[in-house]
């Protein structure tokens, strides 16, 4: 067994580093695992629940769809019709150096279905839901209602993990082809007034421009973050124990990593898939 | 089952919280139909002994038999079947917030059975009569008093009928009309549909108003397990003092007091 916290104050400093340290990553190793189990147990009871008799119910997906989707829509789209304004602006102030102004449309239509409009998505649900999602089940945590499900005989993860898992995994891609259009159009819109390019021509030579696989790319990344924000929000919802300053710490850490994960899951997925 | 089998049967029962012993070699056993009261100072387990009969903790040794099935050694299968036979009333209610008194009650009924609606919302408005909550049902349990809560997790715990029952403090934190109708609310339970009924408490009075048997916990382990008239007669020092509410004055081994004072320090 590792030396407690207390103990190893005793012993030497360098040895109490050492000893913290291995006990970190002990704990982080821990908690990966946590959510891998997690996921597993989700997508089980998503898969099989109907026939363990236990089945996520599809109002609940609705209602939670509703919930991390539907009412993200607006903050979403003023985000990225922003982001493509923004990427219109810079576009056009960097080629212009080259001359090159009228290759503005590849770069803002690759730059927004690629990246932009999954990680903005991503980002803005993880801040909204993750941290909704830790402060319902770590409420619900240390009011004991989690244990009161259990005792009804309804399984947690399956009542309150499943119909989310499945609602981010139905919206967030959802949500990332609206931010595609809207940037795009936030794009548009700029360079319309900018370079007098007809919104029409723009449009044309977006889809021109872009493939399949450029949007497949951009959508199959926000299926890997709707994962993501739903583990980690639920995760650390269900490991609140210390009252309502837990819950706290757990909405902050839910925000945090999960806004973390999702950067490092795109970098990973990005270097992996486009070279 | 066998009618004559105990509906509760715990033998040897150990328990952890991490590397501390919480219930160290715990056995009773409670008959279909009777009432048990788990007595006990506070922080001597109680909480912990119900939450291992609800099955919500692994215990470090011993077994815990409901209604002839050893919960330890159930599959996740029969422990949902068992699950439908037993009712829990929280220490602190534990009813869900974001649904009203009545969705409350209506979950089991939902999740368990394939009734429909209208047969659902008369089946929990019916438990909510016997508690006494007839008309509350639109509230949201922030709008409920102390009492109306433990009413109404007392609704959603007997809406599936069970065959037993268990109650965390009823009385605690209650004005002495309200927990001595809680009271007679579990007699009438017990007498009505024969439910196995596990009360957890420290109120003396209630205690004794209630119980078939009581079995008493003092610092994890049990004391005695026994009628009342029996736990009344008994003159075991600690039992005494619990009953008549005199301090412990245990003498005290002044090197573990020093030792607890400076431990971790020097
Ligand atoms: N989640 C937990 N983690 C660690 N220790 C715990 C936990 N819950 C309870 N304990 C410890 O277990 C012991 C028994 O607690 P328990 O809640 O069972 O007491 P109780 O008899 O119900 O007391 P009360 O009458 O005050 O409700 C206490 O010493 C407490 O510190
Ligand atoms: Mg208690």
């Amino acid at each position: 067994m590792l030396p407690s916290r207390r103990a190893c104050r005793r012993l030497d400093p360098v040895l109490a580093f050492v000893a913290q340290v291995g006990q970190r990553s002990l704990q982080s190793l821990r908690e990966v695992g946590y959510h891998a189990a997690l996921l597993a147990e989700a997508f089980y009871w998503l898969l099989l629940g109907r026939w363990r008799r236990q089945p996520v119910r599809l109002r609940a997906v609705f209602k939670e769809a509703i919930g991390v989707g539907v009412n993200a829509i607006p903050i979403v789209a003023l985000a990225s019709f922003a982001t493509g304004m923004m990427l219109a602006i810079q576009g056009i102030y960097t080629l212009r150096t080259f001359g090159a102004e009228g290759q503005v449309v590849l770069g803002i239509s690759l730059s927004v279905t690629r990246e932009f409009a999954p990680l903005i998505t991503g980002i803005f649900v993880a801040g909204r839901s993750g941290s909704a999602i830790a402060a319902r089940i770590g409420t619900m945590q240390i009011s004991q209602e989690i244990d009161a499900l259990r005792v009804i005989g309804i399984n947690p993860v399956r009542y309150l993990v499943a119909p989310l898992l499945a609602a981010m995994l139905l919206t967030l891609p959802a949500l990332t082809v609206l931010s595609d259009l809207v940037a795009l159009f936030g794009g548009a819109l700029y360079c319309a007034g900018e370079l007098s390019l007809p919104m029409g021509v723009f449009f044309d030579r977006t889809f021109e421009v872009l493939i399949v696989q450029d949007v497949l790319h951009g959508v199959l990344k926000s299926v890997i973050f709707a994962v993501i924000v739903t583990l980690i929000g639920a995760a650390n919802g269900f490991n609140v124990s210390a009252g309502a300053e837990g819950v706290g710490r757990a909405t902050t850490r839910a925000v945090v990593l999960g806004c973390i994960g999702i950067i490092l899951a795109d970098m990973v997925f990005t270097f992996l898939t486009s070279r | 089952m066998n009618s004559a089998d105990p509906a509760i049967d715990v033998r040897n029962l150990v328990t952890h919280y991490g590397t501390r012993k919480i219930l160290d070699d715990i056995s009773f056993q409670a008959r279909q139909g009777e009432i048990m009261v788990i007595m006990g100072g506070s922080g001597s387990g109680k909480s912990t002994l119900l939450r291992h009969l609800l099955g919500l903790h692994n215990p470090t040794s011993g077994c815990i038999r409901l209604l002839g099935k050893d919960i330890t050694q159930l599959d996740a299968d029969a422990m949902y079947d068992l699950r439908k036979n037993m009712g829990v009333a929280f220490q602190g209610g534990a009813l869900f917030n974001s649904m009203t008194v009545g969705e409350n009650v209506e979950l089991p009924l939902r999740e368990h059975t394939a009734l429909d609606g209208n047969t659902i919302r008369i089946m929990s408005r019916m438990k909510l009569e016997v508690v006494n909550l007839a008309g509350f049902e639109d509230l949201m349990p922030a709008e409920l008093s102390g009492g109306m809560i433990k009413r109404a997790a007392l609704a959603r715990a007997i809406v599936m009928d069970p065959r037993l029952l268990f109650f965390d403090e009823p009385s605690a934190g209650l004005d002495p009309v309200v927990s001595a109708e809680l009271d007679e609310l579990i007699l009438t339970l017990r007498d009505a549909m024969n439910m196995t009924i596990v009360v957890v408490t420290h109120e003396l009075e209630s205690a004794f108003k209630i119980a078939d048997r009581i079995t008493v916990l003092d610092q994890g382990r049990i004391l005695m397990s026994d009628t009342v008239a029996a736990v009344r007669a008994s003159d075991n020092q600690r039992i005494r003092s619990l009953l008549d509410r005199t301090p412990r004055n245990e003498a005290m081994d002044p090197d573990e007091y020093m030792e607890r004072l400076t431990r971790e320090i020097f």
